[in-house]
């Protein structure tokens, strides 16, 4: 929003009492975009819980939320008012003033990261040029809410909780930090817009299909993420049958609707740093930087494309949610430290000895880019056939027990 | 005002109107929400039991010592990455060997950590002792 800040000092500033009033503009600007911002994750994070909430029940054959407005769709405001008037409580030997201080920490940790998230060509808070760096940084807001609310719950499930969650995110923030360190190797910048003019608006000029060890740094970004993100298979913090609900277990009402927001809101913000950093964010094909910004036609149509591609990862996250089961403790343990972490370093070396030695805009390049491409196309394309593959099966099993047809169309919601 | 400047006011203002948002929320609240607090209600959740005891106890020291480790590694990372930012620069400059040389001794300096802790066994979650060889 530094543009329309600019835009209007130039036009607009006026002085009031002898007094330069221009800095009166740019708070302005920057509480309304932190108001959009939060009304933005506001609105994502509830219908990203009623979506989530209704492909989980289609996945286990159930029907879902269906009867707060049309289809249901209005069940997140009246979850939200009825976890309002819920009674606050506080257990009896916590730590009070912990407690209460806990839900800030982690909602602070989650709109900050919405300042140097990018919508769009010039659609963003504030084009920090420390932008992704301070993304990580400030992402640790979180596990300090999550600890201390964890700590100070005098409750041992909640203590388990919190040391169990303190352990996963902070071991995952490695090879987060070192994938994402090979986009700033091949990208020269740490700005977010910076890392997305750095790529091109053909899939082929994304940082994903660079090289394969860019390739395989996508999924060790993914992986992690998700682990930041306590999404399943890494819900280990707040897994259900185990440890109650794990660090918010003596939270109740707004306070616990707090911790559940902001990890609906870093779906968003995960799907969002993956498509920046890897999927070409919101380039438009065969238009330059330079022109990006020409028309408003142009701008909405990179904010279209960032947003599908950004909601298709929301959705694969969803649904991995609810396919795959739950890892124990020391094989997520494992996982991070034995093999993403190694395997991010070798991302790094690799990546650098590809820059070192081929060149990103000669023809060899593009080259090599397009025979990455392919063969993470034909990978894809492997992959669904495996999924209609099993379905076959399941379906005429299906059709062979009940004598009923299995296909249910998908335009139809259950 | 500098664009720089105005990225950190916007931070600042973020992070204030998150903190007033969670604030003026739970405020609404308390006009809105009963307050018959009892004893039983005010028990921590310990499965249905009278709660033994706090839960302010020791834990397993490898918390700290994944703590510990974690902080090495996050240090140094934060290092790396000015200079991978400039790594693309050198390349277009032609210093191409001396930018690679210098990142990828930094790496695998922090690499021979790596494989020292991995070797010692702190990234073993569950220890082993000689007794229960499997």
């Amino acid at each position: 929003m530094w543009y329309l800040a600019n835009y209007l000092e130039k036009n607009y500033a006026v002085s009031i009492n002898g007094q330069e009033s221009a800095w009166l503009i740019y708070l302005i600007v920057a509480i309304a975009s932190a108001l959009v911002m939060l009304g933005f994750a506001s609105l994502f994070a509830g219908l990203a819980s009623f979506v989530e909430r209704r492909i989980a029940g289609r996945i286990m054959a159930r029907v879902g939320p269906n009867r707060v407005g049309p289809q249901g769709l209005f069940q997140f405001v009246a979850d939200g008012l009825k976890l309002i008037m819920k009674e606050d409580l506080i257990p009896n030997g916590a730590d009070r003033f912990l407690f209460k201080i806990a839900p800030y920490f982690v909602f602070a940790g989650m709109l900050g990261t919405f300042v140097v998230l990018p919508f769009g060509a010039n659609i963003v808070a504030a084009n920090m040029d420390v932008g992704i760096f301070y993304i990580i940084s400030i992402t640790a807001l979180v596990v300090v809410g999550i600890i201390l609310g964890g700590w100070a719950s005098n409750s041992k499930w909640s203590m388990f909780g919190g040391l169990r969650s303190a352990a996963q995110i902070v071991s995952y923030e490695i090879p987060l930090a070192l994938s994402i360190l090979v986009v700033v190797l091949l990208s020269g910048s740490l700005s977010t817009q910076g890392i997305i003019s750095a790529q091109g608006g053909l899939p082929w000029d994304w940082f994903i299909f660079h090289s394969p060890f860019a390739f395989i740094a996508f999924f060790i970004y993914f992986v992690s993420a998700l682990a930041e993100g306590n999404r399943t298979p890494f819900d280990l913090p707040e897994a259900e049958s185990e440890l109650v609900a794990g660090y918010c277990t003596e939270y109740s009402g707004f306070r616990f609707v707090v911790f559940f927001f902001a990890e609906w809101a870093n779906l968003w913000i995960m799907s969002a740093i993956a498509v920046i950093c890897f999927l070409g964010g919101w380039r438009v094909p065969f238009i330059s930087v330079e022109e990006s910004t020409s028309s408003w036609g142009i701008i909405l149509l990179g904010l279209a494309i960032f947003m599908v591609k950004t909601l298709a990862l929301v959705v694969v996250v969803i649904q991995l949610r609810w396919t795959l089961p739950r890892l124990r403790l020391d094989q997520m343990m494992n996982l991070c430290w034995k093999y993403l972490v190694p395997g991010s370093f070798v991302c790094i070396l690799g990546t650098m000895t590809w820059m070192v030695l081929i060149d990103w805009n000669s023809m060899i390049g593009l080259v090599l880019r397009v025979v990455v491409f392919a063969g993470a196309f034909m990978l894809l394309a492997y992959y669904i056939y495996r999924i209609r593959f099993n379905y076959m099966i399941d379906r005429d099993n299906y059709k062979k027990m009940t004598g009923k047809d299995m296909w249910y169309p998908p335009y139809r919601l259950p | 005002m500098t664009e720089y400047g105005f990225s950190f006011v916007s931070v600042i203002v973020f992070l204030s109107l998150a903190a007033l948002f969670v604030f003026a929320v739970l405020l609404l609240g308390r006009f809105l929400r009963p307050s018959r607090s009892s004893q039983e209600k005010r028990s921590v959740y310990e499965c249905g039991e009278r709660p033994i005891g706090d839960a302010w106890f020791n834990f397993n020291p490898r918390f700290y010592i994944i703590a510990l480790i974690f902080v090495i590694f996050d240090v140094e990372i934060s290092f790396t990455f000015p200079v991978a930012k400039v790594f693309s620069s050198w390349i277009k400059q032609g210093h191409a060997g001396l930018a690679y040389a210098e990142l990828a001794t930094f790496i695998v300096i922090l690499l021979l950590g790596f494989i020292y802790v991995w070797k010692k066994g702190d990234l073993d979650w569950l220890k082993k002792f000689d007794h229960d060889v499997n």
